[in-house]
């Protein structure tokens, strides 16, 4: 395994779709809820512990070899809106297709075969984490990060918000990554014995509820 | 670069010329260029030009609405099933050219429900004068500007001028009313482009965009043979 590989993973300019979506901070920016870096740093905070946990949980265990197709089941369940849903699986399908251009892996080409409208996003990730020999930890930590990471700089755009402030919510928020990462390895560990119920399902409601209201929207800079 | 060529095998993952079940897949050109410089419109009248003895499909980039898609859907100028808007996150030239997935699930997906398709249109959202579209994603691009937009953009160049495969210079009949000089941008033109070809077009004119399509098929013929 390689080290350097969670940086390739992690970067946010891996090409794997990324970009174009805001982690609901899009309809929190136009519902007043976020305003500045205060805000930025509450909504991403509120994000880490509740979708970033069951990301996170969902691509370690991915990562440590637990059945895709339980786990996608089990983020299904996991994902009350609809509109997650569906980005949770384009944002697993453009994943796929980075990773396996990235490294090829007879792994990855099943699961893609076997959903070809796309997987989770998460459980996506767990498995191109495995397949870039990184393991669950490694994989969690893309999952935290990216959960805060999106929503960061698309406030930058949406809100012409300091970058640099942008970027010292994040490492204020460094600490508790590591906390949120830790938990969800020792759920995801369980997972070889007491299944997926064991994982965590933490639901944030105003994210969900955003993201429907979001996806209604004539007019968005985001695609979610 | 992986391929599968069993009936059944994963999709695609790029450029690849032929599509997962070994046929040929359709060509693919972009269209890129400054806000406002005629790429819609361009887009539109080629479809009309083409439709009728090709099989087409168009994707669009727009930055913050469907209007690009929905202006094309209103013109009708082809059946709303074959043309996809893509939604960029606020930076069109990030998903034509350094984060290419979704585009290429667009074209791909297009291919897959109303192909075969010989040609599809794949429009970025208005940008600037650097957005160049990726190798990963199109097989040749068209970079459309205006006399409107001053006649020092041709010298300027920058990526879309110099490299595109084809500068469509729009809106020629606009020329004498913004003192656009068109002698002075087909030189600079000529000299930043190291001899690929350059239109100037007006779509009010009675030859429209037969210049372009012209380019295209020839490039269809191309990659047919």
């Amino acid at each position: 395994m390689t080290r350097a590989a969670l940086l390739v993973l992690a970067d946010g300019r891996f090409p794997a779709g990324g970009h174009a979506h805001s982690g609901g901070a899009e309809a929190a920016v136009k519902a007043g809820r976020i305003t500045g870096a205060a805000d930025l740093e509450a909504f991403c905070r509120g994000r880490l512990h509740t979708a970033g946990l069951v990301a996170a949980a969902l691509a370690a265990a991915a990562a440590a070899g637990a059945d895709p197709a339980g786990l996608d089941v089990a983020a299904d369940a996991r994902t009350p809106s609809p509109a997650l849903r569906t980005t949770s699986r384009r944002l697993g399908r453009q994943l796929m297709r980075a990773a396996r251009a990235t490294w090829p892996d007879g792994e990855l080409d099943a699961v893609a075969r076997r959903f070809p409208k796309g997987a989770h996003q998460p459980v996506v990730l767990g498995l191109a984490a495995r397949a870039a020999g990184l393991g669950p930890t490694d994989a969690a930590y893309c999952a935290v990060y990216e959960s805060v990471g999106g929503p960061a700089t698309a406030v930058v755009r949406l809100l012409s918000l300091d970058p640099f402030e942008a970027t010292a919510v994040l490492a204020r928020l460094a600490p508790e990554l590591d906390r949120v990462a830790d938990r969800a390895v020792t759920s995801a560990t369980a997972v070889r014995t007491e299944g997926v119920d064991v994982l965590p399902a933490a639901s944030a409601p105003l994210l969900e509820i955003g993201a429907e209201v979001h996806a209604a929207w004539p007019v968005r800079l985001f695609a979610s | 670069m992986h391929l599968d060529h069993s009936p059944h095998g994963p999709a695609a993952l790029s450029a690849d010329a032929r599509r997962p079940d070994g046929s040929r897949r359709a060509l693919r050109v972009g269209l890129g260029g400054p806000v406002g410089s005629g790429k819609t419109a361009t887009v539109a009248a080629l479809c009309r030009a083409l439709r009728d003895r090709l099989s087409l499909a168009v994707v669009t980039n727009d930055i913050y609405t469907r209007e690009d898609a929905e202006f094309l859907l209103r013109e009708a100028v082809l059946p709303p099933e074959r043309i996809t808007a893509v939604e960029t996150g606020a930076c069109p030239h990030t998903a034509i050219r350094d984060d290419i997935s979704a585009n290429l699930e667009a074209v791909e997906d297009l291919e897959d429900e109303v192909g075969p398709l010989d040609l599809i249109l794949v429009e970025s959202g208005g940008d600037n004068l650097t957005a160049t579209f990726s190798k990963g994603l199109v097989d040749a691009q068209i970079f459309v500007i205006d006399v409107a937009g001053g006649d020092d953009i041709p010298r300027k160049g920058g990526p879309g001028v110099t490299t595109a495969d084809l500068l469509v210079v729009n809106k020629t009949d606009l020329a004498p009313y913004v003192g656009s000089d068109l002698a002075r941008m087909a030189a600079d033109a000529k000299a930043q482009r190291a001899g690929l070809p350059v239109v100037f077009q007006s779509l009010r004119s009675e030859s429209g965009v037969a210049d372009v399509a012209g380019w295209v098929r020839a490039r269809l013929a191309a990659w047919t043979a």
